[in-house]
């Protein structure tokens, strides 16, 4: 019964559609054809006024409030990144101004660059129109380089929260990062390793096809060679989604290897830790920031991963009180757990609002005034905490931040700071 | 309506045969440029245009010259191509080996320039001889397919790919690892990282320039007894075949003269960032070159022009709508095809066209034709 209903009511409908081709289709199209037309000239008028109302940033100046750029994915496949970011640098901002309604106040706003050179560019310029002082970001690496060269010529001051590649801060003097560049993790992880397991029998396993991968392995490599030590058995795979790693597993057994220095992701991690135990094969597995998030993969068995090492700026399963307090308001705000991106930006406007305080500086201040004071700061020796160091952060004048690293091991089933 | 039909057709046949339509089309095409050429330039002189705006200028060009190209396969030769991105990414990368090379030996930064778009023309005009030649012989939906491959081929072959100059200033290059002995400074292409540190070349006239070029180069060929042939082709391969044309050799110069055209565009667009990767040039990039083709009506090419200016500005003016942006592109986007697709919007600007047609040609052309019926 329900059934010949429902056909009925659906052969109704064709009919109906059948007939209308004549009167009500010609009417539809040409209403679509209005809308369309209607869609354009908003989308052109909108243009006209982003770009007509430039400089209305500086008008404000009077209010008392620094303008926050920040630039990074919110849209495409890297959104993850970008929009935890954002989230980090909005409750930060909320933070500041909440605490000190009469002084100076923050005012953030982020721009999408789908983790896209061209787009981020443009990001930044469509920022410069509104009158942004200070630039925090780009999220991602190829497009902070594109952006940094711009804001070199326009002298933007610029703190990148995550773009970890050496190209970001090369020939830019007022360009600096906040996490640690690539190589920095693979040579404090040689040092580590170096220094607290001196009787290891180390190999090292990375994804070759990947830049993050490849640059920290490099750089662990040549570290640990310059400490008089050797990494017995290498073994390189290429793609993420690999499952299989009896290959490079057995060549480890094969060495003797009993400690597994991992500067991968942590999915094909997860794989390498289930099939050693499955073959009976126990090493101590040494990982980085990649490796942040393992213990939250879904159908993991986090007895695998029981004595592992990571070196990561942050964890949000740390149990230091300014980590709590942050992931609590994070989760609050948010309904989620922060990720190491969003301590991150946290982290950086903290450091640019006190930096800012020492230079003296009103914000009223031009970007370019801002800039010069800013990089004397960095440069001079300015000091700050935050959740992503332990001990206080500092700045070397090539941009590369000097940080005290963090590591932890995991002990049932929880980070621990070692 | 017969009378009307037969009135317009007659009137588009003596055109045809006179050039008319040929000077039509190219005067509207070049007055698109100069007159957006002049219009931004004041706008940024005055003020009016920020700097978002101010640094979409060398893109828009690119994307145009693009449009234009590919319409020279897509519209002219009547061939669907999805591969237009992998010749754009030829051309970006030997321009930047190659300006980074002479600026040893060159300091005149547009000589540099100029010498690039012309190698990276070169190379890209290569690359389209060598994957035109097997397969212009397919047809219809297998050439895109190749193509496409073709477009994701050199995308993941930049990928491994490694450029340096060693200390004596000789260019080296190595598969799927760094060069021993190279340090940063002296590299120029580094795989899945693609160049940093490229010194930026174009600029907003040099790249206006290049689309005049490439407009030039597609109108002339189009209005000679080349395109004739390739358009004839297009319409009816065996009546083509039939008088004796040599329908490959006639396709794979559309193919190539489009691929060469697409290697310079790329060679600017490389020119005017600091860093370049091999992701940008991936299938969406081609499909977006697509677009503005389609958009702008296959084989119109002052059409392609606007849509490809449009549709490049057209994101970033959409960023009041914030996290909505990418989701009110796909609706203008959407909207506009349905629009300028619809047969009765179409009659509407055609009627509009007519009434602002000025009189006395109108009624020159009713005489003419009244003429001819007698």
């Amino acid at each position: 019964m329900k059934k010949a209903t429902r056909f009925r009511v659906v052969s109704y409908l064709m009919i109906c559609g059948l007939r209308s081709k004549g009167g009500i289709n010609m009417k539809f199209r040409k209403l679509v054809g209005l809308l369309a037309v209607l869609a354009m000239v908003t989308a052109l008028m909108a243009g006209c006024g982003g770009s007509g109302s430039s400089g209305s940033g500086d008008a404000e100046g009077g209010e008392n409030v620094l303008h926050l750029g920040g630039i990074g994915p919110l849209t495409g496949p890297a959104a993850l990144y970008g929009v935890a970011v954002n989230n980090g640098a909005q409750l930060a901002v909320d933070e500041i101004n909440a605490a000190n309604p009469d002084g100076v106040q923050l005012e953030w706003d982020m721009q999408d660059d789908e983790h896209d050179a061209e787009k981020s560019v443009n990001a930044y310029n469509k920022l410069m129109d509104d009158g942004m002082q200070v630039l925090i970001g780009t999220v991602t690496s190829a497009p902070c380089t594109a952006v940094a060269a711009e804001a070199f010529e326009n002298r933007t001051f610029v703190l990148t929260p995550s773009a970890s590649a050496a190209a970001v801060v090369e020939g830019n003097d007022n360009v600096y990062q906040l996490c640690f560049q690539d190589p920095q993790q693979g040579q404090i992880a040689a040092d580590y390793i170096a220094e607290n397991y001196p009787d290891a029998v180390v190999g090292a396993i990375y994804n070759n096809a990947d830049n993050y991968s490849s640059g920290i392995y490099d750089a662990f490599k040549a570290e640990f060679e310059a400490k008089g030590k050797k990494v017995v058995a290498t073994e390189a795979f290429a793609d993420d989604a690999n499952a299989d790693f009896s290959a490079q597993l057995n060549s480890m057994k094969k060495h003797n290897v009993d400690f597994i220095f991992l500067p991968i992701y942590y999915t094909p991690a997860s794989n390498i830790m289930k099939q050693a135990s499955d073959m009976g094969y126990t090493p101590k597995y040494f990982g980085c920031d990649g490796l942040d998030g393992i213990l939250a993969l879904e159908g993991f068995d986090t007895a695998l991963a029981e004595g592992s090492l990571l070196l990561t700026p942050f964890s949000a399963d740390a149990e230091d009180d300014a980590t709590k307090a942050f992931v609590e308001a994070y989760q609050e705000a948010y309904g989620e757990k922060p990720i190491q991106f969003a301590a991150d930006a946290y982290d950086c406007v903290y450091a640019v609002y006190e930096a800012f305080g020492k230079t003296g500086l009103g914000t009223d201040a031009s970007m370019e005034e801002i800039c010069e004071a800013l990089v004397e700061q960095f440069n001079g020796g300015f000091s700050v905490t935050g959740l992503t160091a332990s001990g206080e952060m500092k700045w070397e004048a090539s941009g590369i931040v000097d940080k005290a690293p963090k590591i932890y091991l995991i002990q049932d089933g929880k980070y621990v700071e070692q | 309506m017969a009378d009307r039909l037969s009135k317009s057709s007659s009137r588009v046949l003596k055109n045809v045969v006179k050039g008319n339509e040929y000077r039509k089309e190219a005067l509207i095409s070049y007055a698109v440029l100069v007159v957006g050429y002049i219009l931004l330039q004041i706008g940024a002189a005055t003020g009016f245009i920020g700097h978002n705006l101010q640094g979409q200028f060398v893109p828009i060009c690119v994307y145009v010259s693009l449009a234009i190209s590919l319409n020279l396969v897509v519209g002219i030769s009547g061939e669907l191509s999805l591969g237009h991105a992998g010749f754009m990414a030829v051309g970006a990368f030997t321009g930047v080996v190659v300006t980074r090379v002479l600026e040893q030996n060159i300091a005149f930064a547009p000589a540099r320039l100029i010498i690039a778009l012309l190698i990276a023309a070169l190379t890209a005009a290569a690359a389209g001889f060598i994957i035109g030649i097997p397969i212009l012989g397919l047809r219809g939906d297998y050439l895109a397919i190749v193509t496409l491959a073709f477009g994701e081929i050199v995308r993941n072959f930049m990928n491994v790919l490694y450029f340096g100059l060693d200390e004596k200033g000789h260019l080296k290059f190595a598969f799927n690892h760094t060069i021993d002995g190279i340090d940063n400074s002296q590299r120029i292409i580094t795989g899945a990282i693609g160049a940093t540190g490229v010194t930026k070349h174009a600029t907003f006239t040099s790249a206006a320039i290049l689309t005049a070029f490439t407009l030039f180069v597609v109108l002339n060929l189009k209005n000679s007894k080349q395109g004739r042939a390739i358009m004839s082709i297009r319409d009816n391969r065996i009546a083509g075949e039939s008088i004796g044309l040599d329908v490959k050799k006639y396709k794979l110069m559309a193919f190539v003269i489009s691929a060469s055209l697409a290697g310079m565009a790329g060679c600017m667009f490389g020119q005017n960032y600091s860093t370049l990767a091999p992701v940008k040039f991936n299938f969406n990039t081609s499909v977006l070159i697509l677009v503005f083709v389609v958009l702008g009506g296959i084989g119109n090419i002052w059409g392609g022009m606007i849509a490809a200016a449009l549709l490049t500005v057209l994101p970033e003016a959409l960023r009041q709508f914030a996290d909505y942006r990418m989701l009110t592109y796909a609706i203008v986007l959407i909207l506009v095809m349905i629009g300028t697709y619809n047969p009765a919007i179409k009659a509407r600007i055609s009627n509009i066209a007519d009434k602002i047609r000025p009189k006395k040609k109108k009624d020159k052309d009713k005489e003419k034709t009244g003429k001819e019926a007698a």
